[in-house]
């Protein structure tokens, strides 16, 4: 595979594995962010990557928002936990978001556990916050983004794209800093958490709380990890990013290992072994209290709610284009929640385009390979670089 | 249906915008129309299409369109948002034909409206001594498999956009791929003549 990274990131790589230094690239706000709950979380940590250089205007940078449990690493593997990157077939040199082309930006969410301030961090007693972390929102989380594109010197984004959760901060950014981006990309996402997601995140949460190592959520505090209750939580909630056909095309009712069932409670089914599989793969790299509160997050977002229940009312001030994309089979944020958003748009006045991509792989979808998407983002993304004379 | 062709009712309708117009297609396929008027009149272009394939075509060429069905969804748009709303051989496989002008005239101050004739003579000529519905290079299809549910002739045609607040602007007849002049009047001759034709219309004044 060649790699090809601008001198200034390869000399950190270098540095990096002289002083096997893996620190996360961090920003730190001493002053912090007063959050909607109206708590004050400082000071503030904020891990995030760059690829790619920002052009002397200052206008190519693009800031790509990652979904519940992903991270900062959407372009290159993750130093930390050795994962390659989430997103390498969309995101680097040459690839559909050009990293030759576009400064890409990522960073961890509020209250994450990779670099930015969760309830895995400590607090200015130096103390691990545990659940004395504030209750933060996704308003609360473009919020930590904003004051990293502040840092950045960057006053407008040319595009700011995400799927899932990463959605939901992007409808955040067109709807509260209209006028800091040019071309916005909703992906697979919903302007409401719904009842069903609701429900599913508190099946999650209620597993995690019901581990006896879960302390109360000072688990950190007493060297515990409430590894089985977030393992379920993970498997619960890998259901909802799959299709029911997806399923039972990768799986069908085929034995694990045997021939046939053994009449008991191991795994006989390949489908329990492959979410066992991820369910423990999950609690390695996760923090239990971290999805706790970004669950919540995501259950306490709509947006329509702060514009008088009118979602367009949201979208009135964006004078950007949008591109929103659903997938046919995902039946977590199902195509209809993204017409929701797009009729919206419509009814606001925005520059919309919006497309169903006809796949049977779920919500997941997004992050595979997907021609027909793939191939619509880059037309969006070369008719918005044109607007902007890229 | 893709049409690698130039479409004779394209011509026309590109001449009908005026440079820097912002137009909406209802029904825009694969977006050719909508290229050209951005490319060619500097139209501010949106779009609307039912079928998946055609509203991706028409992303990945940068357009802006949404995946929408005009018998519902033109009631998302705000008055006045248009100052051209195009509907290209459409009206004809459309459910709700007056409630689609309707929305059309309150969203766009202009329509333009092509559509085939089921007046002209080869149709009449072909009803008249087959005894069966006609198939001619303008409706291809036979009855059972065609999508278009609400045919009309130009007459009728006129008859429903006068009844709906529009007033006639310009009549452009299309016979064997070629445009005539522009008229300001649907004549029975026009009726006649037309495979195809391009009507420009108004809001009439009340």
């Amino acid at each position: 595979m060649k790699i090809e990274y601008p001198l200034d990131q390869f000399l950190k790589s270098v540095y990096r594995l002289v002083t096997m230094n893996t620190d996360l690239q961090t920003l730190r706000l001493d002053q912090g962010l007063v959050l909607d709950s109206g708590a004050v979380l400082a000071p503030l940590d904020i891990g995030y990557q760059t690829w790619g250089r920002l052009n002397n205007a200052k206008s190519n940078a693009i800031l790509i928002c990652h979904a519940l449990t992903g991270d900062q690493f959407v372009a290159s593997p993750n130093p930390v936990t050795g994962q390659a990157a989430w997103w390498d077939n969309l995101v680097g040199p040459g690839k559909n978001i050009d990293t030759h082309r576009y400064f890409v930006i990522c960073s961890n969410v509020l209250g994450g556990c990779m670099g930015t301030s969760g309830p895995s961090s400590k607090n200015p007693d130096g103390q691990v916050y545990g659940l004395s972390f504030p209750v933060i929102t996704i308003a609360d989380m473009v919020r930590a983004q904003a004051a990293l594109v502040d840092h950045l010197g960057i006053e407008r984004l040319f595009s700011v794209i995400g799927g899932s959760m990463g959605g939901m901060q992007v409808l955040e950014w067109i709807a509260t800093r209209p006028e800091r981006v040019c071309a916005a990309m909703p992906i697979a996402t919903a302007a409401r958490h719904s009842a069903q997601n609701i429900a599913f995140h508190e099946v999650g949460r209620q597993a995690v709380m019901a581990d006896p190592d879960w302390h109360g959520g000072n688990y950190l505090k007493v060297g515990a990890k409430p590894t089985k209750g977030l393992a379920v939580a993970r498997m619960a909630a890998h259901i909802t990013y799959l299709s029911d056909a997806a399923l039972h095309r990768k799986f069908g009712r085929r034995l694990q290992n045997r021939d046939e069932v053994a009449f008991g409670f191991d795994a006989d089914f390949q489908i329990e072994s492959y979410l066992r599989y991820q369910g423990s793969r999950f609690v390695d790299r996760f923090d239990a209290n971290s999805y706790l509160y970004i669950t919540r997050a995501m259950d306490y977002f709509d947006l329509a709610a702060g514009y008088n229940g009118r979602l367009s009312e949201a979208f009135q001030a964006f004078k950007g284009r949008a591109c929103v994309v659903s997938f046919s089979s995902d039946w977590h944020y199902p195509p209809a929640d993204s017409r929701h958003i797009t009729r919206a748009m419509i009814g606001a006045g925005v520059e919309v385009s919006a497309f169903e991509v006809e796949t049977d792989k779920g919500h997941d979808a997004f992050l595979l390979d997907e021609p027909e998407f793939h191939d619509a983002m880059a037309g969006f993304l070369a008719a918005s670089a044109a607007d902007q004379g890229l | 249906m893709a049409m690698h062709t130039q479409r004779a009712d394209h011509e026309i309708i590109l001449k009908a915008v005026p440079t820097g117009a912002r137009v909406l297609d209802v029904g825009c396929g694969d977006g050719i129309l909508l290229y050209r008027l951005k490319n060619e009149r500097n139209a501010i272009v949106r779009g609307m299409e039912l079928s998946q394939s055609g509203v991706n075509a028409c992303v990945a060429k940068g357009l802006s369109v949404v995946q929408g069905d005009a018998d519902m969804d033109l009631a998302l748009y705000p008055d006045d948002a248009f100052d051209i709303v195009v509907l290209s051989r459409t009206i004809q496989a459309t459910r709700r034909p007056q409630m689609i002008l309707q929305q059309m005239h309150r969203i766009g101050a202009k329509a333009v409206v092509s559509l085939p004739n089921f007046g002209f003579w080869q149709v009449r000529l072909s009803l008249l001594l087959r005894g069966r519905m006609p198939v001619t290079q303008g409706l291809p299809d036979s009855w059972h498999e065609t999508e278009n549910v609400h045919l009309c002739t130009l007459l009728d045609f006129d008859d429903l956009a006068k009844e709906n607040g529009f007033e006639v602007e310009s009549v452009t007849s299309i016979a064997a791929r070629r445009a005539s002049a522009p008229s300001s009047r649907t004549s029975s001759t026009l009726n006649w003549l037309s495979e195809e034709a391009v009507f420009v219309l108004k809001r009439a004044k009340p």
